[in-house]
Parts: structure tokens; C-alpha cells; sequence
């Protein structure tokens, strides 16, 4: 008799999930599904929308990430427009996006992913949250909460909203900066900066070392993986070049309008995301956990590991430092963490010296555009991956179709072959414990869906 | 004794969360005097018994409870419930809870000619079929919290106001009755209305508002009277920080996100109605029907006959 253990709803994630775990007779793990439960239908609503307005309908895509899904849309709007904002338009739109990466990866790694380390992947599932973390490290706790809200902060006074934002717009921004704000905003960013560097160092110190074993182990797959890099190979969240890397660290680099060429989706009739594989390699697309087929990860460990370096120098560093201890391409799922952190660095980093060229308060910051029918391709790098929005447009500029290739989506056939093997490992003659189960959500938590 | 409070997500993008977690230190001081039960982004309990183990959802009892995101499929509907009969109070938490929001601009079509579009773009493979295992069933269309159960409190705002999230606790922690804001964004905005124009049409948002950003919100002419579609007229009040409407304070104009005015009021309607009376030719909309962009829920937007 077939039986089934269901993780439902995984926790501490961002959208709506579940898992079935699938036993045979003996109590071993037969199949495992990671069910996403969510379908939305922005491909379908945008359409006949204006395309100017549709950068501020997409961020309702998700919440945490509103920025990207934002920004993607603007660029893709450009396109389709035919128009090129202002360099400033650019930079304050980069600016955001990278002031919201920030908040981001705090609010990932230590209100979501965190618990489990700090409190144990076996600690009771009523105290293994933030609330545990603020009883059991209060400095930490309130630290973390400061500093989140530092940056939400930042973004909200600038640019009015934080949360589903309006201040790109086509063909630039809404407003320009002012110098008491680019002051305010760079006081802002320093402070940001020692923490994100004291994050990492605590994280190294109290958190990587205890766990070396399960950070190597769990969840541990061999893919290839896909990121965003400039002209110099360096990682880069607002644009460039997607690269697109194997398992045995052979790449190909291509330009975001060509994305259909390299990346195709496929349906499975138990996910309502679909999941996207690289097309390009030929070899189709399996999730078989002994031999999959044509899977790429993205999101921070992909960056890293398609980059050949930092453009920074805090960030640099610390990215040779964990290229000396984990190689390229890192496979471990629960690096994911780590690589997080150096991105934190990075975009704490990019956002102040972004901020202190002097080109971030020239005024032309928005030309302005005329609606016509076109199609723009619109990427940048969300904190889970790389987004894509198509959007075609008719002769009064409003949309007739749109694909989004949206950055969770990349991981999801990852994150089926991670609770896979982590299943696989852990579950032996049907016994289990909450601990267990834990670890094996721990697994999904990395990719930070 | 702490008060319990549960939480939940339907068709939602969790924006509603952050703004919860955007009371930042208020939320600390308040974690001294609430407890959380069950809330799927932070807290590990599980429908189904932590083991997995039971065959129905389960939620604890609690005193207060949250539920953002519109409704759009079977379980979205079984765990409200759950929610209702757990939960002495229940508040609705953002637009799509209160009026659909966003995800019901889906309700303009059928969701045949939904999934059809969403499982056929052009990096679908083909054939692919419509999930149907271990997914739960679409409704017919999507609908807002109260449509379904009895809510004892609506909330709205894309993303709602974390100081109104945070005084709304505090109320409720004090044994008393919220209010919340019954003002149109307009009464609380403070650019220069000239009195009525010239304006005769509505233009499209593609070039920056007219304003001397070094200059004051008050010293910019009202967004509506520069000929741009705001929608402050007909859009309840609350977002404001600061003493700006958000959008106003970004120099970009309203889109209606926290709902009409009046709960049962139709965004769409009194738009036309507060454009035509100042003059202004409301069929030189292009899209009316993204009036009711934040709105579309308790049977406003329905399928039109889309080819």
C-alpha cells in the first residue's frame, strides 16, 4: 500500500507549497512531490492593459520582491516603446532595486531560514521562528528588525512606496533625487553596509560551522546554473548578459531577448508553476533523482557561481574566501545561505556607490515615450532568480499577450530533486519525527521560494 | 494571559505580511502581548498535524484572526472557513482580501480562457495539460473574504498602512472598537487644486507630472487637474505616511489600491461620475475597466466575450 506523508503547508516560505512524500511497502521513499498550490494568472489579466501601467500591476506578482517584477516591467515597457531612459533614470531605478535586495536577503535569512539554525532543526516547532529568535538572541533579533526596517524605510521615503512600488516608470523615474536625500540615503547605506558584514561574520562564526555536515549534505544535487554577469564577468542584479553554466562548469553567455531559445517550461500535472529547463543542452528535461535532465538552478548560489567575481571589494573577498572552501561550481543546497550573505554584502556595497556618484542627482530622469506596437524582453535578477517579462504590445501601446518567466519558477524542478535526495537520505523503513520532516522543508528553505 | 492570534494567506503575494512585519519595533513591543499560533511565513504549524498524519486542515483556536488574499480556489475556501470557526474575530487584511485586489482583474474572463493563455505561452512545451493532481480546483472566479464568510473587520490597502495594523492591535488589545478612516485620498492630499480647469481628456501617465521637485508637495498642482487619470476622488484614504498619499509623495498619480471609499462602493462608477461633473470626457479612458483595477471582486468584473 502506497502510503503518503504530507509537509502541508511548508512553512516559512514565501508562496503556497506543499509536499507529499510517497512510501513503498518497506517504509522507503518511493517519490516525492514538491506541489505548488498558487495560480495567479497576471500572463492573462495584463492583457489589454496599457502598457505604461502594467510595472504597476505586475509587483502585486509577489510581495516580498515587488521592486523586481516592477523594474523587469519597466525595461520590458521601454522596449516595447522603443525608448532608452535618461542614465539616471537607470541608476535610481538600479538603486531601488538593489536598496530592496537588501531587505530581502535580512528578511530571508534571518526571519525565515535562520530559526532552524539558531534554534535547531529539531527545536519545537512553537519556538523555531523569529519569536524564538527574539527570546533566545534578543541583541540579534533587534538588530535584524532595525536594520529591515532601516532599509524598508530608505525605499519608502525616497520612492513612496516600498511595498509595491510606483516610482519607475516608463522610460525612467518618477522623480529625481535630491542632495539632502542622496545624504540621508548614503548615512543609511553605510549602516546597512556593517551589517551586512556583521551578519556574515555571525553567520560564519555561530551558524556555517555548526552545521558543516547537513550544509554539505542535505539536499545535495548537481545542476547547472544561470545568473546575470557584466561586460567583465562580474555578478550584476540590475542588467547584463545571462550566462548559463553546466554541471561541469562550461557556459554559455546570451543576451535576455533570446531567452526562448535557451530556456523551455514544462508542465507537470501536479504543480500549477511551471518548470523551466535549458532547452539548449538538448537533453530534454528529468526529474529522475539518479539522472536529471536539462536542470539549471538560479537565485544567490547560481549568481555566485556563474560570476567569475565581485565587482566590489567587501564582496570580492568574500566570495574568494568561499570559492577556497566550497570550489566553482558549488553544488551544497544549503550554501544557498552563505551565498546569500555575500550578496547582501554586494548589494549594500553597489547601493553606496551607486549613491556616491554625483550622476545619481542629475534631473533628466524620465523621457517621455509614445504608445505603439512593439514587443520588449524586460530582465533583471530577482532575489530568487532571474525574471523575464515578454510583453508584445498593439498600436495604442496596450498588451496583447505577455510570458513571465518568473524567478522561483527556475528552482522549482530543483527544489522536487532536493526534497528528493534529502527524502530519500533521511526516511528509512517509514519512521519519521518532526526534526525530519524539518530538514527536509530546511531543503526547500535554501532556494527561499 | 497573551491574546492568540492566527494568520493566513489566500490568492495573496504575501505584500501583506511585510507590512505586518513593517511595524518593525512596534511589532516587538506588541510580541510581548500576542501570541501566534498558526501564520504559514513565520510559524511552523502545519494543517494536517505537525506528522502529517490527520486527513483534515486544522487551525488552532485564537482570539484575533488575519486573513489576506483574495479567494480563488477550493483550498483557499476550506482554510477560510477554518479560519471563521476558529477565530473569534476575524479581520480581512488588504485590498484582495476586501475587495479582490489585483488577482480579481482575472474575473474579466472565464478561468477556461485563463489557463488556456497561461499554459500555452511561447516557452510552454507543447502539449501541456492543465495540472489537475494534488493541486487544489480553481473556483469559477475570484472572490473577495466576505463574499464567502462573515468578517468582523475590513482592512484594505495594497499593501495596507503598518501604523494602521499596529493602532489596530493596539484597540484591539484595549478591549475597544477600531474606526478606520472614512476620507477620500483627495481629503488628504496635499497638492494645489486651482479650482476647475481646462482639462477636457485624460492622459495616459508617460510623461513625469509638471512640479519643481525641489519644491513641497503643495506647491504641485493636483495630478487630476494636470489632465492625468488619479483616482484619489473615489479611493479610500489611509495610505498616506508623512502626510502624502504615497503615490502623490513619488509624484505619480492614485491607482485606487486601498478600495472605494465607501466599502460597497464602486471605484468605476463614481470615477465617471467625479470626471463628468468636472467636465472632463470620461471616454477618453483607454481601459476603463482597470477602474476597477483593486475592485473587481463582489461581481463588478465579469467575462466579457474575450476572443
Amino acid at each position: 500500500m502506497d502510503k503518503v506523508i504530507n509537509i502541508q503547508p511548508v512553512t516559512r516560505i514565501e508562496g503556497h507549497a506543499s509536499i507529499a512524500i510517497h512510501l513503498d511497502d518497506n517504509g522507503n521513499v518511493h517519490e516525492t512531490r514538491l506541489h505548488i498550490m498558487s495560480l495567479r494568472g497576471f500572463e492573462k489579466f495584463i492583457e489589454g492593459r496599457p502598457a505604461e501601467e502594467v510595472p504597476r500591476i505586475v509587483n502585486r506578482i509577489c510581495g516580498i520582491c515587488p521592486w523586481m517584477h516592477h523594474l523587469a516591467a519597466c525595461k520590458a515597457v521601454d522596449a516595447c516603446f522603443g525608448i532608452t531612459p535618461p542614465p539616471a533614470g537607470h541608476r535610481l531605478r538600479e538603486l531601488c532595486q538593489v536598496m530592496a535586495h537588501i531587505s530581502d536577503k535580512i528578511l530571508h535569512f534571518f526571519f525565515l531560514a535562520a530559526p532552524d539554525f539558531v534554534m535547531g532543526p529539531d527545536g519545537h516547532y512553537s519556538v523555531r521562528n523569529i519569536m524564538g529568535i527574539v527570546k533566545k538572541a534578543p541583541e540579534l533579533a533587534s538588530k535584524v528588525v532595525k536594520m529591515r526596517q532601516l532599509g524598508q524605510n530608505m525605499l519608502e521615503r525616497f520612492a513612496g512606496k516600498a511595498i509595491h512600488p510606483i516610482a519607475g516608470v516608463t522610460g525612467g523615474f518618477a522623480k529625481p533625487m535630491l542632495e539632502g536625500e542622496r545624504k540621508e540615503l548614503t548615512n543609511g547605506a553605510r549602516q546597512l553596509l556593517d551589517f551586512a558584514l556583521y551578519g556574515l561574520d555571525y553567520a560564519k562564526k555561530n551558524i556555517f560551522s555548526q552545521y558543516e555536515e547537513l550544509i554539505e549534505e542535505l539536499g545535495a544535487i548537481e545542476t547547472g546554473f544561470l545568473g546575470t554577469v557584466d561586460t567583465q564577468d562580474s555578478l550584476r542584479l540590475y542588467d547584463g548578459k545571462l550566462k548559463l553554466m553546466k554541471p561541469d562548469g562550461t557556459y554559455t553567455k546570451f543576451s535576455s531577448e533570446n531567452y526562448t531559445d535557451f530556456i523551455e517550461e514544462h508542465v507537470a500535472p501536479w504543480s500549477y508553476a511551471k518548470m523551466p529547463y535549458a532547452k539548449v543542452w538538448g537533453e530534454g528535461f528529468s526529474l529522475d533523482l539518479d539522472g536529471p535532465k536539462g536542470i539549471y538552478r538560479t537565485n544567490t548560489l547560481a549568481r555566485i557561481n556563474v560570476a567569475d567575481k565581485m565587482a566590489t571589494p567587501h564582496a570580492q573577498a568574500a566570495l574568494e574566501e568561499f570559492r577556497d572552501k566550497f570550489g566553482r561550481p558549488a553544488q551544497s543546497t544549503l550554501l544557498y545561505h552563505w551565498a546569500r550573505l555575500i550578496e547582501l554584502v554586494y548589494a549594500c556595497e553597489r547601493t553606496v556607490e551607486i549613491l556616491e556618484d554625483d550622476q545619481i542627482t542629475d534631473p533628466e530622469v524620465r523621457v517621455a515615450s509614445e504608445p505603439r506596437a512593439g514587443r520588449g524582453i524586460g530582465c533583471v535578477e530577482a532575489p530568487r532568480g532571474t525574471l523575464i517579462h515578454d510583453y508584445t504590445t498593439d498600436e495604442n501601446g496596450c498588451i496583447t499577450s505577455a510570458n513571465m518567466i518568473v524567478g522561483t519558477t527556475h528552482n522549482i524542478a530543483p527544489m522536487n530533486l532536493s526534497v528528493g535526495m534529502a527524502a530519500r537520505s533521511l526516511i528509512k523503513k517509514g519512521r519519521i519525527n518532526e526534526g525530519l520532516l524539518n530538514r527536509i522543508e530546511m531543503a526547500v528553505r535554501a532556494y527561499d521560494p | 494571559m497573551a491574546i492568540k492570534v492566527a494568520e493566513e494567506w489566500l490568492s495573496a503575494c504575501s505584500g501583506c505580511e511585510i507590512a505586518i512585519l513593517n511595524m518593525g519595533e512596534a511589532l516587538l513591543d506588541l510580541l510581548e502581548q500576542l501570541e501566534f499560533v498558526h501564520m504559514p511565513v513565520l510559524i511552523d504549524h502545519k494543517y494536517l498535524g505537525q506528522l502529517g498524519q490527520s486527513d483534515t486542515i486544522d487551525i488552532p483556536e485564537a482570539d484575533i484572526g488575519i486573513v489576506s488574499g483574495a479567494v480563488a480556489n477550493e483550498e483557499h475556501l476550506e482554510v477560510l472557513k477554518k479560519m471563521r470557526k476558529s477565530c473569534r474575530l476575524l479581520i480581512a487584511l488588504g485590498t484582495c482580501a476586501t475587495h479582490g485586489g489585483i488577482p480579481a482583474l482575472l474575473n474579466s474572463w472565464t478561468m477556461k480562457e485563463a489557463l488556456e493563455t497561461i499554459f500555452s505561452t511561447p516557452t510552454t512545451e507543447i502539449p501541456a495539460s492543465i495540472p489537475d493532481k494534488g493541486v487544489p480546483p480553481l473556483l469559477d472566479r475570484i472572490y473577495a473574504v466576505d463574499e464567502k464568510v462573515k468578517v468582523d473587520i475590513l482592512m484594505p490597502g495594497c499593501p495596507p498602512n503598518p501604523q494602521h495594523i499596529a493602532e489596530l492591535f493596539a484597540t484591539l488589545l484595549e478591549g475597544d472598537q477600531p474606526t478606520l478612516p472614512e476620507k477620500s485620498v483627495c481629503d488628504t492630499c496635499p497638492t494645489l487644486r486651482k479650482g476647475k480647469g481646462g482639462v477636457k481628456k485624460i492622459k495616459r501617465f508617460l510623461e513625469n507630472a509638471a512640479c519643481d521637485p525641489k519644491e513641497p508637495l503643495d506647491k504641485m498642482q493636483c495630478l487630476l487637474e494636470q489632465g492625468f487619470m488619479c483616482m484619489g476622488p473615489v479611493t479610500a484614504a489611509g495610505c498616506a505616511a508623512e502626510g502624502a498619499p504615497r503615490c502623490i509623495s513619488a509624484r505619480v498619480p492614485c491607482r485606487g489600491c486601498f478600495g472605494p471609499v465607501r466599502p460597497h462602493g464602486n471605484q468605476m462608477l463614481d470615477m465617471i461620475n467625479a470626471l463628468t461633473s468636472n467636465g472632463i470626457d470620461w471616454k477618453t479612458i483607454v481601459d476603463r475597466r482597470s477602474l476597477l483595477r483593486f475592485s473587481g471582486a463582489h461581481g463588478l468584473l465579469r467575462p466579457i466575450g474575450h476572443k
